[in-house]
């Protein structure tokens, strides 16, 4: 059959394309693992001291804690807007309602770079001085469009007449979105925030111009990217960052599926 | 009923507020500084509006030259990323039978992972005293260090299809996935050998995802600045990156402005194109 004849190229192309793709991410694991701060064949030994030293060191530390701390406040603003938003544009008919809408999916269009000189002039006129504040706000803008579509299309799929079932028997609209709808929506909201997790979590182009003197990591990243001597160290909290993120995205998976 | 339009207001009102203030708002401004003549008093003192910055661009050939060029490298990135995207979304769609759900996993675990990262594993490998580089000289086959690799845009385009390639195969992935299969036996029935039935049913049938699919690449592409950052050198920058400039260094908010202004217009003109061609409604379902 034709089935079996064209596999075997396509499945090859795939493999290939998947080789490319893993390995620069392999690399980097044999840079965090490689005795020398420059990776020369042959590799002079591999050692776990760059994962040791970066316990010492606190820039690296405290940049990677900056970024749990605007990845967690933007997910979590992003996952409430998103969860409102949705509920209104499933539920509801009102008249601003398209540019309402017009305005939770454009950040996906709108170029990073427009949005961070929009917002550091808004920023500068306000007299409000750059932190991780202003990088969390705006990355709760660009990660509302992902929120908004994980939620509506799961509220999409299902039935309006439960709620008003509920209704009919008692229960007021707010009990009933408490009781009844975010209960149903509730996978969609975890994997929503998640998403805009990962999203904020890596984010760098719009952090570039909206950092204040502490940076999130991928800023502190590019900022030490000139020192190759450091180089090391900055991947191996790259490569456990990297685990954990994926480790989100795992539980992210299985809690979908679980449903 | 009160209570379900009591609900409405607050439901309403805060998103309205969250994106009026930091979404709208920041772009009326660049929109209001674009009109400032310069930058001398303070940033919130009454200006009479002109359109100098806006000459000034069109007086000087290469700010739009560059543009031009930007948009020209976003569109082969886009090109080339369905190109070569698309035997994977093929192969996972109608080819790789039960296993096409783990190797889906496989291939968008890169994507998960940190962009920057990944860009600058490239740079490791391709710059000179790179990996590849000096890989290719431990072995004998090269003796002096290759320079071809980065810091220009050949480099900064492939990083891009590189970094989007797992991207690009989604939306081709879920037009194929809505092929009826029957229409294959259906095909063969009737006489049709395997490339009829690629140029007459899939190809035709995944038209949509592939438009889509191109979009998604070439529109954000166009606005890029970090990749030609990372590897594209002094020859390999994109119009983002004056964009920049005129921010950072340079600090010429009303010129910057104005030239954000251009490229939210080109994005917009783009999206509008796109959505011409792409019914997202079918594409969403």
């Amino acid at each position: 059959m034709n089935t079996q004849r064209s596999s075997i190229p396509l499945t090859a192309y795939y493999f290939g394309l998947i080789a490319l793709l893993y390995l620069p991410i392999g690399i980097l694991f044999l840079f965090s693992i490689n005795t020398n701060t420059t990776l020369t064949f042959p590799l002079q030994g591999l050692t776990l001291s760059w994962y040791q030293k970066l316990l010492d060191t606190g820039p690296v530390l405290d940049a990677a804690r900056n970024s749990v701390f605007v990845a967690a406040g933007s997910s979590l603003a992003a996952t409430i807007l998103g969860t409102m938003v949705s509920i209104l544009y499933m539920r509801y008919q009102f008249r601003l309602k398209g540019l309402l809408m017009a305005l939770a999916v454009l950040p996906l269009i709108v170029p990073y770079v427009v949005l961070a000189v929009a917002l550091l002039l808004l920023f500068s006129v306000l007299h409000i001085s750059r932190s991780l504040w202003t990088i969390g706000v705006a990355h709760t803008v660009v990660a509302l469009p992902y929120t908004l579509l994980i939620i509506a299309s799961r509220l999409a799929g299902f039935d309006a007449n439960l709620e008003e079932a509920a209704m009919d028997l008692g229960a007021n609209y707010p009990t009933t979105l408490f009781r009844i709808v975010l209960p149903m929506i509730f996978p969609a909201i975890i994997s929503a925030w998640l998403t805009a997790f990962t999203v904020s979590f890596d984010e760098f182009a719009l952090a570039l111009f909206l950092a204040g003197t502490e940076p999130t990591f991928p800023v502190y990243l590019f900022s030490q990217l000139r020192f190759t001597n450091r180089l090391p160290i900055m991947i191996a909290m790259a490569v456990l960052l990297m685990m954990g993120t994926l480790m989100l995205i795992f539980i992210a998976e299985r809690t979908q599926r679980a449903k | 009923m009160f209570d379900r339009r009591g609900t409405f207001w607050i439901l309403f009102v805060l998103p309205l507020l969250w994106l009026g203030t930091f979404f709208l708002a920041p772009l009326i401004l660049m929109a209001a500084f674009s009109f400032r003549p310069n930058l001398n008093g303070d940033l919130l003192q009454i200006w009479v509006p002109t359109l100098a910055q806006y000459a000034g661009i069109f007086a000087e050939e290469s700010y739009l030259r560059l543009l031009a060029i930007s948009v020209f490298m976003a569109f082969m990135v886009g090109v080339i990323s369905v190109l070569l995207s698309y035997p994977i979304a093929f192969f996972l769609a109608l080819r790789a039978g039960r296993r096409a759900r783990i190797y889906l996993v496989l291939l968008l675990i890169p994507f998960w992972t940190s962009y920057l990262l990944r860009v600058m594993a490239l740079k490791l490998m391709l710059g000179s005293e790179g990996v590849i580089d000096d890989f290719l000289q431990y072995i004998g086959l090269i003796q002096a260090p290759l320079t071809a690799l980065v810091y220009n845009r050949n480099a900064v385009v492939a990083t891009l299809i590189y970094v989007w390639i797992p991207f690009s195969t989604l939306p081709i992935l879920a037009a194929l996935q809505r092929i009826d299969l029957s229409l294959f036996e259906a095909a063969a029935d009737l006489g049709a050998g395997p490339f009829q039935q690629f140029m007459r049913i899939t190809l035709p049938l995944s038209l949509p995802g592939i438009l889509a699919a191109f979009f998604m690449v070439f529109i954000p592409t166009v606005g890029e600045y970090v990749t030609p950052l990372m590897v594209g050198g002094s020859v390999g920058s994109m119009y983002g990156n004056i964009i920049q400039d005129f921010f950072t260094k340079a600090a010429n908010w009303p010129l910057g402005s104005a030239l954000s202004m251009i490229m939210l217009l080109v994005t917009m003109a783009l999206l509008i194109v796109a959505l011409r061609l792409v019914n997202l409604r079918e594409l969403l379902a």
